[in-house]
């Protein structure tokens, strides 16, 4: 009960700011999620005292009055039990108890609860739970910056902190932002020029129509939906043996491309097989259910592996699109969110029931086995590659037929010998039909998808998360605390629950779908936390601009280039990025969008960008994952002897110059280039990658075969550019790199770098000679003279220098 | 012994946590870091998570993590189960196995008592119990702490090896090393915190190898910069260390020399301190290719090293070798070195090739606990030994006295921890007669890592990072607890 003393420790408690104003939702429910809902929560199993802090009504729920005790009595902090208890310091008494390892709750949010009880402790819907309507466009004074709705509720929360948009960024800054942003690679030379010379009013606007019309846009946000739907190139557990699902990769790129409609999008993944005639897009894109971790044959229980199956492909749907943490409510009630177990299982119902079996094969043979795909399965072949199917299928008909018949003679026959010696020669002849056939099936390409079985395999709650435990029986349905599925004649399926992730009244999708496309453009989403709009996750930096983003996403029936266009024509988009230190310290991740983003490019980027810049990037679209360089002997130090493939073979000609969306996904050791720039194992569902600076991405950038080779092509063109004067020629490079002029200061630093490496390879031929010779370019090897050796390498030391430069790796 | 606060001072200045740090965030660990930092005062953590720092204190400053990929038997090494011999070939009994699942291998088949062929006898003044496979282990005895009952949720490779790395069976949380790195910051000026030495080569079992993931010592949720470097047993140590044909070292200081002058002009014009950050990273990169060559290059040890860790030293890639590199790296303060075994995957024909592992092993663990002890760093290094599981006690394929093989056995298992305050000579924990269940003092995998955080003065509950909804623990969502009894 409360003691009168206690009270006096609010005397101690920080003051809040004279302005705020304390809202529950942005407040209040983030001290409550963290500090006490995990035992005054949604999970009935674990709560303590029957209370609720989560919600305010029902008898558990924290504006329920017990024996006289108010758990909160709105203006009253002396008769208000949670306040008391948060302020005591009896330690019986005291939340969060002492021993529970939740931390204690500080001064700051002591006063944001104690204005809160005040102003009558009212609690709110959970924000992320309420289908978004259009908010209407703020007031702002400053008039003159844009009429956009996106720059007014940015400016409005700018102005809010007595705080201004930074001026527009310059153009060679634009065009090289908006190249790298839209379609991951820098602009060339001309395309830098043809922007310059443009002086018209929309010549944004054109650069910007001109980049989402080029195929490289597709790739570029391929790569970003690959990480949150975990795509790989093997099966990611046990052997982690090869698959097959870049068919699946080249459709995402289609759709970014032709600009599928999200809605679409989202519903052939979920449900593209259960269209009433499939097409063959809407079949590989339902390959989304097959992209989980799977282990082969041979230890692990099937019972067991069809449950995680199961449950990884709902925890994909979870992040994807719905940013909720289902998988959380496998074992129990979710602790925070309002997802029950009950929840968690009819959704699983849904996912239970593809007709495919729960472990890849234990055997490492057979045509499906070599070529990476496991039932069902969809085959692409070429008419001519058909027909030399069928002609090799009768070779083997033909020849099992005669191997019968004369195994059958044989035994009616007398001389043994003879027939013997036959049958071991139309043995063989079975045997080669065979392995040609096999030959030629693996040349099919193929991808996994989707296939429901036709009965309804019953669902029952897994008792403590345990497979081989069955409780309750559940029917697939949607989660309690959401929009409900319409009902229906018979079961719902898949399709249905595509529906219902897409209908207007489902207060998640759109939302998760435009923060991603806002984290893609600032680097942050205005939710931070975007593969999680649970009571944990963050509360949106500008809440009102994600609903107006995500209102006007299912406005235009999910246009996703519009949506992406929309956000970089604004002018929030375009400001510079530069500030003072302090200002990026105060604000590091650029919440408050008073600047342009300025951050590391990704490890593809990263690469492509040099590529493109030694010319040598291969623009060729689709098809296998193929494998550039990596150093030799990693996969065999850590694979097992019998992984299929058991060794990383570098392919060869121009594949190694793909874009590094195609590279070959590994998931037990993915190429170390990536990762090491951050790129995640795709071995779970990603949808945010972080961005760090090491001595070891260093190291990448210095001393990787291909980046530095990247140098030598780089400085063998600027070789040829004869007419220039050195300045020129520097000017060039640097122009080439960063999309910028060089000033006085910057052209004479590199002249003095140039120099140092000219006297310094002329004092050392042996080492120009040496760099000369391990050029691929052909015709450097072919430069032999001492003289002319040192200033290749002279140049190629400052390419180099020029590709090491922290603003070449990052998008400003 | 508690780390100096010098120490903690360039741990933060050198940590490239940066954005972390400078954040002013209620969330994430950079700001315990920052709250130890300054004395843990309320005044400089308002607002801030109050560390993660036990009642203890550090007793540890770096970890050598033994880890024996593919699950040693613990029957045939530690767990000494004379009795069983009378019972060759005989049924075990239902009351013992009491239903628990067991693996496709061997499920459903009669499950017929393999007792082990090889003698035990006791060691040291403590009377260690180790079977002839351990003689030089067998001498450390006094310096050891037997945990005889360790148990884990996992019955396959994947997922036990995820358990015991990260926490949980899911790929896609933080390991160990990566925790600590993320944790307590840098200790060294020019080396990685957390590093992994995979053997080259193994004489146990060579057709069935368990896979080593890199998620194993992968960072998860945590930023990457705290992922464990893969030294390479060929080739560059560390990958991509060598500068390319034509670079020398000093043709590399010269462009360092001019890149980090233009980064620093471009510095003062945008403004954005992640700029010297690279600037820093470039300036490491460039220490490292001078202090890991340094570290790999062992033609400064005497040769009464190299015996003390026995003949396979000398070899390149080899498990002894790479204790041997373990303990240059304790020398220069690496946090976290995990080294990783393979070959222990014993289903059939398991005499022949456990001899084989042991040889391996043997020598080397005995020889990098003296070697520590005598240059004073076992004081404040914890050596821990483990698996992911452990074998059944029942035979899976040709049973003779001197011909068996053992299916994964999670209910219990031997690991063994040595140095920082871990009781040596003490051996903890029971199983039943058969190996089959614990009898006394369950260890599971998370109390073992609470144990091993403990040591390096972190309460396991408070080390934490908010993930898809969840502060995240090494230690995992069940409670887990410090196993004090083996702790002095």
């Amino acid at each position: 009960m409360i003691k009168p003393s206690s009270i006096f420790a609010a005397l101690f408690v920080a003051a809040l700011p004279a302005s705020a104003e304390v809202t529950f939702n942005a407040d209040i429910r983030p001290i409550l999620s963290k500090k006490c809902v995990q035992c005054h929560g949604p999970d009935a199993e674990h709560r303590k005292a029957d209370l609720r802090l989560d919600i305010a009504d029902t008898d558990e729920g924290a504006h329920r009055v017990k024996d006289d005790v108010y758990i909160l009595k709105p203006g009253d902090l002396e008769n208000s039990e949670l306040w008391y208890r948060i302020i005591t310091d009896d330690e019986d008494d005291v939340m969060p108890p002492p021993d529970s390892h939740v931390k204690g709750i500080t001064p700051e949010e002591k006063a944001l609860i104690e204005e809160w009880i005040l102003t009558g402790a009212q609690y709110e819907d959970f924000w992320a739970f309420v289908p978004p309507s259009e908010p209407s466009i703020p007031e702002v004074s400053e008039k003159q910056w844009s009429d956009e709705p996106i720059d007014q509720f940015v400016l409005a929360k700018l102005e809010s902190k007595e705080r201004l948009p930074s001026p527009k960024a310059d153009k060679r800054t634009l065009i090289r932002r908006a190249t790298l942003d839209l379609t991951g690679l820098p602009p060339t030379l001309d395309e830098i020029d043809a922007f310059l010379k443009d002086t018209s009013k929309d010549a944004y606007t054109k650069l910007v129509d001109r980049l989402l019309a080029k195929p490289q846009y597709g790739e570029h946000m391929t790569k970003y939906w690959l990480d949150l739907v975990r795509f790989g190139d093997t099966n990611g557990m046990h052997h982690d043996h090869y698959r097959e699902a870049s068919p699946y990769r080249d459709w995402v790129i289609r759709s970014f491309n032709d600009n599928l409609g999200y809605d679409d999008f989202l519903t052939y993944q979920v449900a593209g097989d259960l269209y009433e005639n499939p097409t063959t897009d809407q079949l590989v894109a339902s390959g989304f259910n097959r992209l989980h971790l799977i282990i082969d044959a041979g230890t692990a229980l099937p019972e067991e592996s069809f449950a995680k199956n199961v449950i990884d492909r709902v925890s994909s749907v979870g992040t994807a699109f719905m940013g909720l943490t289902l998988q959380c409510a496998v074992c129990h009630d979710h602790k925070f969110d309002p997802i029950t177990q009950k929840d968690f299982f009819q959704i699983y119902a849904f996912f239970n029931n593809l007709d495919a079996e729960p472990e890849t094969t234990g055997k490492r043979s057979g045509p499906d086995f070599r070529r990476g795909l496991q039932k069902p399965f969809l085959e692409f072949p070429t008419p001519e590659q058909e027909e030399t199917r069928l002609l090799l299928k009768a070779d083997v008909i033909a020849a099992s037929a005669q191997l019968r018949a004369a195994k059958a003679l044989q035994q009616a026959s007398d001389d043994a010998n003879k027939s013997d010696k036959k049958i071991k020669t139309l043995a063989a002849s079975l045997k080669k039909a065979e392995e040609t056939l096999e030959k030629h099936i693996i040349t099919i390409p193929g991808t996994l998808i989707s296939k429901e079985r036709d009965e309804v395999r019953p669902t029952h709650i897994h008792i403590r998360g345990n497979y081989d435990q069955l409780g309750d029986i559940v029917e697939r349905d949607s989660p309690h605390f959401l929009p409900p599925m319409p009902k229906k004649e018979g079961a719902q399926n898949r399709m249905d629950f595509a529906k219902w992730l897409i209908d207007p009244g489902n207060p998640l999708t759109a939302r998760v779908a435009v923060n991603r496309l806002w984290q893609q453009f600032f680097g942050v989403g205005l939710v931070k936390t975007s593969e999680d709009f649970g009571a944990q996750g963050e509360w949106p930096s500008h809440p009102k601009l994600l609903d107006h983003l995500a209102y006007n996403f299912m406005e235009s029936g999910w246009d996703i280039k519009d949506t992406v266009r929309t956000i970089v024509l604004t002018e929030a988009y375009q400001q510079s990025s530069k500030a003072k230190p302090q200002q990026f310290r105060d604000d590091p991740d650029n919440r408050l969008l008073a600047r342009g983003s300025r951050f590391r490019l990704d490890s593809e980027v990263v690469r492509d960008q040099i590529l493109a810049l030694s010319g040598n990037l291969n623009l060729e679209l689709y098809g296998k994952s193929v494998k550039p360089p990596q150093p030799d002997g990693l996969w065999e130090t850590v694979t097992m002897p019998h992984t299929f493939p058991r060794s990383y073979k570098t392919s060869s000609g121009d594949d190694i110059y793909r874009r590094s969306l195609y590279t070959f996904w590994k998931r037990s050791i993915p190429l170390p280039q990536m990762t090491i720039f951050d790129a995640p194992s795709r071995e779970a569902c990603i949808a945010r990658r972080e961005r760090t600076n090491t001595p070891l991405q260093a190291l990448v950038l210095m001393n990787e075969e291909q980046y530095f080779d990247a140098a030598t092509y780089f400085a063998s063109d600027l070789l040829k550019q004869n007419d220039l004067p050195e300045n020129k020629k520097i000017e060039h490079a640097y122009q080439k790199v960063t999309s910028q002029i060089p000033d006085a200061d910057t052209t004479l630093q590199l002249l003095g770098g140039l120099d140092t490496f000219r006297e310094f390879y002329s004092e050392e031929p042996k080492l120009a000679a040496d760099m000369i010779s391990k050029s691929s370019k052909q015709e450097v090897r072919e430069i032999k003279e001492p003289g002319k050796q040192a200033e290749f390498a002279a140049w190629t030391m400052l390419a180099h220098s020029l590709l090491n430069l922290d603003t070449t790796k990052t998008r400003e | 012994m508690k780390l100096p606060e010098t120490d903690l001072l360039q741990s933060f200045n050198n940590a490239q946590h940066r954005r972390q740090f400078l954040k002013t965030s209620a969330m994430g660990l950079g700001a315990s870091v920052m709250g130890s930092l300054l004395g843990g005062t309320t005044q400089a953590t308002a607002g801030m998570d109050t560390g993660f720092a036990n009642k203890t204190g550090p007793k540890a400053k770096r970890v050598i993590f033994l880890f024996m990929a593919g699950a040693p038997s613990q029957m045939d090494l530690f767990d000494h189960k004379p009795k069983l011999g009378k019972l060759f070939n005989t049924p075990l009994p239902d009351s013992i196995t009491n239903g628990q699942r067991v693996t496709t291998m061997t499920k459903g088949k009669e499950k017929l008592i393999a007792p082990s062929m090889f003698k035990f006898s006791k060691h040291g003044k403590s009377g260690m119990e180790m079977s002839e496979l351990l003689p030089h282990l067998g001498k450390v005895a006094d310096d050891i702490c037997l945990i005889r009952s360790t148990h884990t949720d996992s019955i396959n490779h994947d997922p036990g090896k995820t358990l015991f790395c990260t926490g949980t069976e899911i790929p896609g949380k933080a390991s160990m090393g990566s925790w600590l790195s993320y944790g307590l910051g840098k200790m060294n000026q020019d080396l990685p915190d957390f590093v992994v030495l995979n053997s080259a080569f193994w004489s146990g079992d060579k057709s069935n190898v368990q896979a080593l993931q890199s998620r194993l010592w992968g960072s998860g949720f945590l930023p990457s910069m705290h992922q464990g470097v893969a030294f390479q047993p060929a080739g560059d140590p560390v990958l991509f260390l060598s500068n390319p044909a034509g670079v020398s070292r000093k043709a590399r200081h010269k462009m360092l020399d001019l890149v980090s002058g233009l980064n620093q002009k471009h510095f003062t014009e945008v403004g954005d301190p992640e700029i010297q950050t690279t600037i820093a990273q470039q300036e490491m990169a460039f220490r490292m290719q001078m202090s890991v060559p340094e570290l790999a290059d062992l033609s400064d040890e005497p040769d009464h090293v190299y015996d003390l860790y026995g003949p396979e030293s000398r070899k390149s890639g080899s498990f002894a070798r790479n204790c041997l590199i373990a303990r240059r790296m304790a020398e220069r303060d690496v946090r976290f070195i995990q080294l990783f075994h393979r070959g222990w995957d014993h289903h059939v024909g398991l005499p022949g090739k456990i001899r084989g592992q042991a040889y391996d092993v043997d020598q080397a663990c005995s020889g990098l606990i003296q070697d520590l002890k005598q240059r004073g760093l076992l004081e404040d290094t914890l050596v821990v030994f483990a698996g992911e599981f452990g074998r059944t006690t029942y035979c899976q394929g040709t049973l003779k006295h001197d011909q068996y093989g053992r299916d994964h056995h999670p209910r219990c298992f031997t690991t063994w921890m040595a140095g920082a305050g871990v009781k040596g000579g003490l051996t903890y924990g029971a199983t039943d007669e058969f190996s089959y269940n614990i009898a006394e003092n369950p260890v599971h995998v998370r109390d073992f890592n609470a144990t091993i955080l403990n040591r390096l003065g972190i309460d396991h509950n408070k080390l934490v990072f908010p993930f898809l909804g969840l502060d995240q623990k090494l230690t995992g969502v069940d409670p887990a607890y410090v196993v004090k009894d083996i702790l002095t």
